[in-house]
Parts: structure tokens; sequence; C-alpha cells
């Protein structure tokens, strides 16, 4: 799944309030404008502070972007079954869809290029649910490099609270981890 | 290279007003609109500037009134249910000439409708929410970028004119963030009031020029219809007291209207858009080229006083005009009027709380161009019969 990136290249981070998907759109945003390429995150919430279903939308290119929001999603990222349900079967054929298989039930459809993944198991091992974010950034940029790995981790060190970062450095690190399992494996 | 920040539409428009030298701030938190008041809650006392938070918008929009006769450069921002609030003050603001900015963040309305959804529903009540004729400028913006400039250009304007400048954005350009090259002080215009040459005999409403209270002059400042000098007039001298506030707003139409053109030097078919509806529209744009048809995009920057001139100019060379919006169809009002019958034009709405998607706009114009082509097709046959 790698070769040339694509431009624009459109990725779509689903789940529910309190996943921490806005703020894993903001530091994808953020990485890609440290990268020198232009950048729009949008976000669909409801009226919530927490569950519900929530969503981040990330468009990266070199040109300027017209429309801000995703209408192919290059990159499916689905935490919650509720997410899985909504999205997974709205991609195209190239579409790279993340299933967390800590959440979703094997049962749920969906089309593409799917991988599903113990996502929240690999966070909690790092240190907890709270930083299934991260470890869905670094997977997903593992596996579909969208942003350069230094733009990454320092986007990540700059948008975490500082008491945080050790234990996102570990996210981060968990995630690449599951990525390399992947690549293993196919 | 210029810093390059990743932004809010939100927080461009805070940082804006601190940038334009907004140092008072009065509001009452409201989805989408909140984080402008967040960052200005902390923002402008540790640059010690005034920040409240009031106990509603009625006390919002009568704050910055009565700051602004303080003479602060005077901000707030709200969402539907606020703005509906304010539309008595924003009222008295217009005659009394009060220099001062309300951000609007548009949500999916009437009533609470959906807090966390965008809409362009606000804008016939931004233009006309408050009773009677009264002079207001109302602008808009499609990108973070814009929201920045058009923060610091409301200021300008509101001082300039002495009037109530009304900013409307909506819910996707408020939370929306965007990569922008961030603007450095000097490298856009901020305009102050004017001062008149001396206190003594300072005639508050004989002009342009603002003197705040405690300077030197006593006034008078009322809602009643009045003269120059602040007092309550009646009859013919109240309808050019009215004409005089109108028109200094409506006479400058020319020099009020802000627009960004796309591919519209040879297009036969013109998209006209406004705030966040615009990008679709420029995507639309280049759906239709690649289909053959020579579409454009007229971005409307500056809804009021509404630029008839841009839109009859577009009218005259173009066969079809599609006036997208996230409405049941407002500005198409005066895009029909300013179009006066040289062009079809086809009104595009959506109000499920959604963006128009760039196909959906080609679809349609596509749509009203074969729908034209059948008309034409049976006023010719019709003629034939005739003849």
């Amino acid at each position: 799944m790698s070769g040339a990136m694509k431009d624009p290249v459109q990725i779509r981070f689903s789940g529910s309030g309190g996943q921490g998907l806005i703020t894993a759109g903001v530091i994808l945003a953020e990485a890609a404008m440290l990268d020198g390429r232009n950048v729009v995150q949008t976000q669909t919430y409801g009226p919530e502070a927490r569950l519900g279903s929530s969503r981040a939308e990330v468009i990266i290119s070199k040109g300027t972007i017209a429309y801000p929001e995703v209408t192919v999603p290059d990159v499916l990222l689905c935490l919650s079954q509720e997410a899985a349900r909504k999205y997974a079967m709205k991609v195209g054929p190239e579409t790279v869809v993340m299933l967390d298989s800590t959440n979703i039930g094997e049962d749920i459809p969906a089309s593409g290029r799917v991988l599903r993944l113990a996502i929240t198991d690999a966070a909690v091992k790092a240190g907890g649910r709270v930083v299934a974010n991260t470890v869905s950034l670094a997977l997903m940029n593992a596996i579909v490099p969208v942003v350069s790995r230094g733009a990454l981790s320092r986007a990540i060190e700059e948008r975490v609270p500082a008491k945080f970062r050790e234990l996102n450095r570990r996210a981060q690190e968990a995630g690449e981890a599951l990525a390399r399992e992947v690549a293993a494996a196919v | 290279m210029k810093s390059q920040r990743l932004v809010q539409g939100n927080e461009a428009c805070a940082h804006a007003a601190m940038y334009a030298g907004c140092n008072f701030y009065a509001g009452y938190p409201i989805t989408p609109s909140s984080e402008v008041m967040e960052i200005l809650s902390y923002e402008l006392p540790a640059r010690g500037r005034v920040f409240i938070q009031m106990e509603d918008e009625i006390a919002s929009i009568s704050a910055i009134i009565g700051a602004a006769w303080g003479g602060a450069k005077t901000l707030t921002a709200t969402s539907g249910p606020g703005f509906s609030l304010m539309q008595e003050g924003i009222g008295y603001a217009a005659i009394t000439e009060t220099p001062c900015v309300i951000v609007n963040c548009q949500r999916w309305g009437p009533s609470t409708g959906q807090p966390t959804k965008g809409a362009q529903g606000d804008v016939m009540q931004a233009i006309w929410g408050t009773h009677g004729d009264h002079p207001v400028i109302v602008l808009t913006a499609s990108n973070v970028r814009d929201t920045f400039e058009m923060t610091v250009r409301a200021f300008n304007l509101a001082e300039k004119h002495r009037v109530p400048v009304i900013l409307l954005i909506d819910e996707v350009v408020a939370h929306m963030r965007e990569n922008i090259d961030w603007p450095e002080p000097g490298d856009l215009e901020v305009i102050e009031r004017a001062r008149p040459a001396e206190a003594k005999g300072f005639r508050p409403f004989a002009g342009d020029a603002f003197l705040p209270f405690g300077a030197g002059a006593r006034f008078h400042v009322t809602g009643l219809a009045h003269g120059p000098e602040g007092f309550a007039v009646s009859d013919e001298a109240a309808a050019k007291e009215l004409r005089r506030m109108v028109g200094k707003i409506m006479d400058r139409k020319v020099e009020l209207a802000m627009a960004d053109r796309y591919l519209l030097e040879d297009a036969e078919v013109g998209i006209v858009a406004y705030g966040i509806t615009a990008r679709p529209a420029q995507a639309a744009v280049d759906l239709l080229r690649a289909e053959g048809v020579r579409a454009g995009l007229l971005n409307l920057k500056t809804l009021w006083p509404f630029p008839d001139h841009l839109v009859a100019e577009v009218s005259e060379r173009v066969g079809l005009i599609v006036s997208p919006e996230l409405n049941m169809g407002q500005l198409v009002r005066e895009i029909e009027r300013a179009a006066a019958g040289r062009c079809a034009v086809r009104a595009v709405g959506r109000v499920d709380g959604h963006l128009l998607t760039p196909a959906q706009i080609a679809t349609e114009a596509m749509d009203a161009l074969r729908a034209g082509a059948d008309r034409g097709m049976a006023e010719r046959s019709a003629e034939g019969v005739r003849a």
C-alpha cells in the first residue's frame, strides 16, 4: 500500500465523542502544515460533550483546497461500531479501511481494503484507552504515509499537554508496532 | 517565508479582532461561536483590555454600544438565538451611528435548531433583522484566512462609517482549521475613527467624526429620531436624518463591494455564492469545465449593501446564474433582482445541516442548462408556428 501519495489525500476519522478523534485530526493537520502542505481539517459532532458520533476529516494537498470535506476517503478509520456501520461501506475500492476490532464486531461489513486491528487493546497496553487516537495516527501513517514521521512526532509533542507526552510517545510506538505486524502478515 | 499557523475560523476571528485594536469584548457564549469568546477571555485581559461575560445577548450588545461611546473598539460574537436577541440593540447602534462589530457564526435554525450544524439562514436577518430602514454593513468569509481579513475589515468599516458591521460566518468556517500565513503588524490596514478637530461645539450626529463621552464635550445620544445635535426631531427633519444615515452606506455600494472571481472571464454559467458555499461552488466550476461547460464563480464577501453591479456584470455575459445557499433561498432574491431578467437564475438550497457538494451544484447547473435549452427550442418552434 505504498507508492506515490495521492494529491489531494482525504482522511476520515470516525468514532464516539471522547475518543480524541478531533485531536487526532488536528495533530495530523499540524503535521501536514509542518511538511509544507496545505491542509483543511473539519469536524462533525452532535450536541453531546461525550459519546454520540464524532468525525474528523483532514484533506492534504500541495495546491489549494476548495471543497473542505472528504468526498471519497483514501483512508477511513473507525473506532466505534456505530461509526463502522455509518461509514465502512461508503468508501472507494482503493480506500484503506482501518477498523478497531476491540470495539467493532467481525460481522460489521466493510468495503475497500479492510484491516481489522485491535487498536484500543494496543492503546490500553501502551498506557490507556485515552491514547487510542495516537495509536491510530501512528498506525495509519505507517501503513499509508501521508506526513513525514518527524512532522507527526513534532505535531504530537506540540498538541499534547507536557505531562502526557511520554504516554503519547509510547502510544506512537505501539501504533507503529501494530503496523509492522500487519506488514508481516500480508 | 511568513510564519504559518494552523487555526480555526473562530481563532482567526479572535486574533484578528485584537489585531484591529479591539479593546472591549462583551458576550454570552453560544455554539458555534464560543471559541471567539473563550480566546478573548484570556487574551484581552493579558493585554490590559476589557473582557466581560454578560448575562445574555441583549446585555452584550448594549455593553458594546456603551463601551464604543466610551471610546473603545468593541466586539461581540454569537449565533442565531443570540443574534435574534441582539436585533433591538443593533437598531440602537444603527440610529446612534455607533461603531461596533457583531460576529454571527450561523447555525441551523430557527430557534435552538441544530447547534453544531452549519447554515446560511441568517442572511436576511443580518440585513433586515432590526426594525425600520437602517444603515448596516454585512460581510462574510469562506475560509480561515478570509475570516481574519474580514474581521479586520469589519472593524475598519465600523470605524470609518460609524455603523454596526455584521460578520456572518457559519459553523463549518468557525470550527474548520486551515494553515494560513499569519498577518504581521502592518500587513493589513487598521483604521481608527476620526476625531473632531476640537471638542468644543461637537455635534455628535453631524458627520463621521466621533468623540467619546468624557472627552471635553457634553452631548445627547438617543434612540429617538434626532438631529445633528442629538436631540429629538420629527417630520421632515427626521426623514432627512434617516436618509443621510442609510445613504452613507447605500451610496457607497461600489466602494464597499468585495468579491473574488474564479474563471469568470469566458464563463457561460456564473455561480454566485458566498461564505462556506463558495467552496463547493469553486469545485463545481472545475467539475463543469471538465464536462465542457465554461463555468465561473463570483464569491461575494460583501453581502450588504448588496453589490448589484457585480451581479449585473455577470448576468450580462452568462446565460445562467446558479445561486447555491445553505437556506431555502435568501440572497437569490437579491441576485434575481440584480440580474433583472438578463439571464436565467437557478436557486440551489440545502437545509439538512450538511454542506452542498460540488456534484450537487454542478448537477443543478447542468439540469438548468438542459431546461433552458428545451425552453429555447419550444420558443423557437412556437415562433415557427406563428410565422
